[in-house]
């Protein structure tokens, strides 16, 4: 180095990236969207706070439709007792233990995808990790996500959580068997929710009871033909 | 705390444009964080500090630009202001974010010999 004119020091060079942080998360995501959509398979990132309800969601999706060919990926910190209990419903389910990890990416998914029977399934459930705020980051290739909500959380929750909200094109209002026994302002959580999702939609269910489950399935259906669509389009090539 | 993981992938990408460019050290990087991407830009500098060392980051600062969420309506484009119903009072076609939602590497300074 010139301690004179500087000649011969490193040179220092701006390098204009503008790319996004996750890039090789969303490649992935894009990838297990591929895998679904060619096999016409619809997959749902089903979100929510730890004790939401979303696996008792998913064992009376399975008690209310037996003609339909479910699977689910479940994401935990430990243990992979909610697969066993989809396993137990009637779903063959992979459990994804993440350690440390407060969300599911789509690496962790497409590797669990390589144990499920896809080609005899028409709708994944990825139970992610129950966490209202990280796992809102991660596209994993789903055709939709679906956030699950009970009754007793309160009605400002998507005023404190917009992020995920934002995300879903749905929300699951679970445990509407517990009405009678709080007082949850319907009119308040609807009102959160048009603040934080554009075009809010919400289904009142009880895993309990069974209400709501007929309204939850025909969402389901009518969210499969789009991506069926989709999936002719790729094979398509346009 | 996703805020680790991001790093991770900061760091990986920063690593491969710098042995892309022939770096011989990374001065400064400069990323975007919408307030509506689900990263928390303080999070993010702590998770950053403990998790550059030992890496060809050790030595670059980090600037984060934070990047207010910005809605509009889908049809007609006007602005609708923070905290509203995400729907346009004038034309009733639902919100749609206009810019907030960026995790995004927007620069790398780095020396090369």
């Amino acid at each position: 180095m010139c301690g004179t004119c500087g000649c011969g020091d490193p040179e220092l060079v701006p390098v204009e990236v503008q790319e996004r942080i996750l890039s090789g998360n969303e490649r992935t995501a894009k990838h297990n969207r591929e895998h679904f959509e060619e096999r016409g398979l619809l997959a749902i990132n089903l979100m929510g706070s730890p004790g939401a309800g979303k696996t008792a969601v998913l064992e009376a999706t399975a008690r209310a439709a037996r003609h339909r060919r479910f699977a689910a990926v479940a994401g935990d910190l430990e243990t992979h007792r909610d697969a066993e209990r989809l396993a137990r419903a009637g779903i063959p389910s992979v459990p994804i233990t993440t350690g440390q990890a407060c969300h599911l990416d789509a690496e962790l998914v497409h590797r669990a995808l390589h144990d499920l029977p896809l080609a005899d399934v028409d709708t994944l459930f990825i139970e992610n990790v129950g966490n209202l705020v990280c796992p809102a980051v991660y596209d994993l290739g789903e055709a939709a996500s679906v956030v699950a909500l009970s009754v007793t959380e309160g009605e400002d929750k998507p005023l404190k959580y917009p992020v995920m909200f934002r995300k879903a094109e749905l929300v699951l209002l679970t445990k509407i068997d517990l009405l009678p026994h709080l007082d949850v302002n319907m009119a308040a959580l609807m009102d959160a929710l048009e603040r934080v999702m554009p075009e809010p939609q919400m289904i009142l269910l009880s895993a309990k009871t069974g209400r709501g489950m007929a309204e939850w399935l025909a969402w389901l259906d009518q969210r499969r033909p789009a991506n069926v669509r989709a999936a002719c389009a790729l094979e398509a090539g346009t | 705390m996703h805020e680790y993981s991001i790093i991770a992938a900061l760091v990986d990408k920063v690593e491969a444009i710098a042995r892309e460019r022939k770096a011989v050290a990374v001065r400064r990087l400069l990323v975007r964080i919408g307030e509506l991407s689900g990263v928390e830009p303080e999070l993010l500098a702590t998770a950053y500090t403990t998790f550059r060392v030992q890496t060809i980051c050790e030595d670059a600062e980090m600037t984060i630009l934070p990047v207010a969420a910005r809605w509009m309506c889908s049809g007609c484009r006007r602005g609708i202001q923070r905290g509203e119903i995400l729907r346009c009072a004038a034309c009733g076609a639902p919100g749609k974010l206009a810019e907030g939602d960026e995790i995004i590497l927007e620069r790398v300074e780095m020396e090369v010999a």
